[in-house]
């Protein structure tokens, strides 16, 4: 199967990388997992700013030099929603990263638009009490 | 629906964001031309917020302090009385706990307190999630089919996540309040679910 591109939503920002389609496996070059998520593989393991993450023995994440894309989400512990037949992915963030943040109990910050489309940050408001709300149209 | 207590009490060093879980500023814009907030009235499209605080239905509160503490975690509290009717909970006492608290009168949980109500997601829910950002990227693309089968999978893996269940059905052009909406809810309470789950007293 000749390479065709590929894109990997990284919790919400789409890169593109080349990736083969075999069945519901998807592989991708050591190079294009540098390029656009920024890992890299090292002796020490998947490395990404100076952080390694040991790579576990056997042929699964590395075959045949690619690098298969579920097994490279197990290793870094994100949750993957995978579409082959579209040729698109969404890498999310782990549940043990979400509950650790929240137990913290320092309370994430945010940025989103108004209306008007003018960005607003939590971290404005620091300094106040602050009640947030979510709700919907629906 | 937040105004009215956010003009009370904006002078005590108090200000109320409201975030809306909705496909497009255009959905929330009616609600927010309607309540004229003074106060951040955001939107929130791509789920963002609602996945950094684990947001699983609307609408959900949450206290923060002055030095970016969590003081009260996720809870349900209506603005006002206009769904009592469905909804059987008032807003006057979460509206009272919040002046206490705003005013002084009364602390927050503690931070044991807190954390012990917090309700942190599984790697269910946060696969779910993966998968409704994977089926509102292919949506936005056009590729309305492939996204369905995603914002379906999304319900499957997290049942109680209505931001996905719910959140969807005007992305797929079902009515949010009709039959597929009563049909849903009916299956989830019948199961000994609740749909609004606040916080124990």
């Amino acid at each position: 199967m000749p390479p065709t591109t590929f894109t990997i939503i990284d919790d919400g920002r789409p890169v593109q990388v080349q990736a083969t389609i075999e069945a519901d496996h998807v592989r991708l070059s050591p190079e294009s997992v540098k390029i656009a998520l920024g890992w890299n593989v090292e002796p020490e393991g998947l490395c990404r700013d100076g952080l390694c993450v040991p790579i576990p023995p056997g042929p699964t994440l590395l075959d045949g030099g690619a690098i298969d894309l579920r097994a490279l989400a197990s290793v870094v512990d994100r949750p993957l929603a995978v579409d082959a037949a579209e040729r698109a992915a969404y890498l999310g963030v782990s549940a043990g990263d979400r509950a650790r943040a929240l137990t913290s109990l320092r309370a994430p910050d945010f940025t989103l638009p108004d209306l008007d489309g003018r960005p607003h940050s939590l971290s404005e408001h620091r300094g106040k009490k602050i009640l947030l709300v979510a709700y919907a149209s629906w | 629906m937040w105004q009215a207590v956010y003009e009370e009490l904006k002078d005590r060093g108090f200000v109320v964001i409201t975030v809306a879980i909705d496909r497009s500023p255009d959905d929330a814009r009616p609600w927010i031309e309607a309540a004229t907030p003074a106060h951040p009235s955001l939107i929130d499209t791509e789920h963002a917020f609602v996945d950094l605080y684990n947001i699983v239905n609307v609408p959900t509160i949450l206290w923060i302090d002055e030095s970016g503490r969590i003081v009260r975690p996720n809870d349900v509290a209506f603005g006002t009385d206009t769904f009592k009717h469905i909804t059987g909970l008032e807003a006057a006492k979460h509206l009272a706990a919040l002046r206490a608290w705003v005013k002084g009168d009364a602390p927050a949980l503690s931070s044991e307190k807190a954390r012990a109500l917090q309700s942190k997601p599984t790697p269910a829910d946060q696969q779910a999630r993966a998968e409704f950002g994977l089926g509102w990227w292919l949506h936005k693309q056009g590729r309305v089919e492939a996204a369905e089968r995603h914002f379906v999978r999304g319900g499957e893996l997290a049942p109680h996540d209505f931001t996905i269940r719910r959140g969807t059905m005007p992305i797929r052009g079902i009515d949010p309040m009709g039959p597929k909406f009563r049909e849903m809810l009916q299956a989830w309470v019948s199961t000994g679910n609740r749909y609004y789950q606040p916080l124990p007293e």
